[in-house]
């Protein structure tokens, strides 16, 4: 994020990532760990801050606001670009 | 100077077409992938960028300066929403790039917060696409991507980035946001080019 002020806006937490992610992800990954490639801020999914109103999903870093993946669902496809994820940890039972 | 280029009046309803898949609306969607940035117009600066590395830039005060046109156009949102006979102002591209000198075949367009799109240059020019700040003879809205946005309104709408900042001529085709998260390259809307590959 640069340091230009912004507008209120409309984006929702990553809770919002379930239902779409459900399709391609086995695990809720709302859950999971992520941590931001760009300031190295880990947290939940969930929290991670999500613009819908848009021709994708695209959730960003909820301290520094840099695009931390992005799903757009074509007629036959999902793209989930996770460029800007460094790791994303799921807890897992012990075997 | 105003040059109004487009359509004059309104069409009957009967002549305004949509490109396939499309729905009409008399709203006007507000979509976007990040935060709107709160800018103002007198610390607006455009630049273009040539190939050769050499940059060109534009604050508001020389962007006034030009020579301006008045399109109406029709809007085709790849969300599937069409939007006829929007009215805009702004500066044609030909104006802008006319002391341009380059050979670059493609652009990267960037927008403060750090969207970026690629459009062949070819469609940057011969009326085709301008750098617009006035909506329906209003300033326009940050939502809608003020203070200057671009406007390509013969391709998907996400083509048209809001908040403009930058043109970068290339000669190697880079996709921006979308394109490279699964949407058309080029997004021709009367073709249905949504998504890679249509």
């Amino acid at each position: 994020m640069t340091s230009e002020e912004h507008l209120p806006d409309d984006h929702v937490d990553g809770n919002a990532l379930a239902g779409p992610l459900a399709e391609v992800f086995t695990a809720d990954v709302t859950v999971a760990q992520s941590e931001c490639a760009h300031c190295g801020a880990t947290g939940p999914v969930a929290r991670l801050l999500v613009y819908r109103d848009a021709p994708g999903l695209v959730a960003r870093c909820q301290e520094c606001g840099q695009v931390v993946l992005r799903y757009v669902r074509t007629a036959s496809a999902a793209h989930l670009d996770m460029r800007g994820t460094v790791t994303l940890a799921f807890s897992l039972a012990p075997e | 100077m105003i040059i109004s280029r487009g359509f004059h009046g309104r069409r009957p309803t009967a002549d305004r077409k949509l490109p396939p898949g499309q729905y009409e609306t008399t709203g006007f969607p507000v979509l976007s992938a990040g935060p709107t940035p709160r800018l103002s117009a007198a610390d607006t600066e455009l630049s273009v960028t040539a190939e050769t590395g050499r940059r060109h830039t534009w604050r508001w005060a020389d962007l006034m300066a030009l020579p301006s046109e008045r399109p109406t156009v029709d809007l085709h949102c790849v969300t599937k929403w069409s939007k006829f006979e929007t009215r805009w102002e702004g500066i044609s591209l030909d104006v802008l790039l006319a002391d341009v000198e380059t050979d670059a075949d493609h652009t990267l367009v960037s927008s403060h917060g750090g969207y970026t799109t690629n459009i062949p240059l070819a469609d940057l020019l011969d009326g085709k696409a301008w750098v617009v700040h006035t909506y329906e003879g209003e300033p326009l809205a940050p939502e809608h991507g003020g203070p200057l946005r671009l406007l390509v309104p013969h391709l998907y709408l996400w083509k048209s980035a809001k908040w403009l900042r930058s043109i970068e001529l290339r000669d190697e085709d880079e996709p921006g946001f979308w394109e490279s998260a699964g949407y058309h390259d080029y997004g021709d809307p009367w073709r249905e080019q949504r998504y890679r590959g249509d």
